[in-house]
């Protein structure tokens, strides 16, 4: 291999590797909101880029951090909202079924597709 | 060079082979639409034996025969895509002397991937899917290596031709 050659490959693992890196960085930047229901009616609609704690009803705990919403503690027994994994992109959702807690994450802009195909 | 159709004959023929083996073993990376891309061998090796233009008219009927074969018109329109631009990058950096088949078979890899996300990035409308390019850069790069170390060997054993 010539010199050449290294500072190619070079070239491309920094280009894969700051595309990546943006990719990630724009990723996060999204205004997103999420919105908590409590038995089908609104309860509040809170910021996601804001880290905050807050009390659902005294049942149930949603912690926002990092840009991701995470229910962190339920006074259900079955605890299968709190094992859920933080939701972050438009459309995901947290629920507690006992408390008719629904956690969702709105974004003002557009909803992601995966792909969309003629 | 004598015996020109001969030589595309051949070529071809082989190409097509390399398409058809390629189906046959399913070389996984692990992700989505990733392969060897063994038939560019061939064309790494038409490019350095052959010339550009000669390896030109080789890729074009290597894909349409393989989508035909083996593929679907789809495939056909990513592969050509793919495989002109990588054609493209691989010729002019051959002309340059700067690089070794390494470097150049390297690139290669790199711009088929480009190309087809490209043609991805049409057909689907969007622009989510260049969330896939650092993943199919990298990708572009090791087969690239694995084919150039290939080329490499054929290369200096292909001392007839």
């Amino acid at each position: 291999m010539k010199k050449n050659d290294m500072i190619l490959i070079a070239v491309i693992v920094f280009a894969a590797a700051a595309i990546f890196g943006w990719n990630m960085f724009r990723g996060q930047s999204a205004d997103a909101e999420v919105e908590v229901t409590v038995d089908g009616t609104l309860y509040g609609i809170y910021d996601l880029d804001k880290d905050q704690k807050l009390e659902i009803n005294q049942t149930n705990t949603l912690t926002i951090e990092n840009h991701k919403a995470d229910m962190t503690d339920a006074n259900c027994p079955d605890l299968l909202c709190v094992h859920q994994k933080a939701v972050s992109r438009n459309g995901e959702s947290i629920i507690c079924l006992p408390n008719k807690v629904v956690v969702t994450v709105i974004s003002k802009k557009e909803a992601e597709y995966d792909a969309v195909t003629n | 060079m004598k015996n020109k159709v001969a030589y595309y004959g051949v070529f071809t023929a082989l190409a097509l082979i390399f398409s058809y083996v390629e189906t046959l073993i399913p070389i996984s990376f692990g992700v989505p639409g990733v392969k060897l891309g063994l038939a560019n061998l061939i064309i790494v090796v038409a490019i350095y034996k052959l010339s550009g233009r000669e390896a030109a008219v080789l890729s074009i009927v290597r894909v349409v025969l393989a989508g035909f074969l083996f593929g679907s018109m789809f495939s056909i329109l990513y592969s050509l895509a793919g495989t002109l631009l990588s054609l493209a990058v691989m010729t002019a950096l051959k002309k340059s002397g700067r690089f070794s088949v390494m470097g150049v078979s390297m690139a290669g890899g790199v711009f088929h991937n480009i190309g087809q996300l490209i043609v991805a990035m049409l057909v689907v409308e969007t622009y989510q899917v260049g969330y896939y390019l650092p993943v199919l850069l990298i990708a572009g790069l090791l087969t690239g290596f694995v084919i150039g170390i290939i080329s490499n060997e054929v290369l200096k054993r292909l001392t007839w031709l």
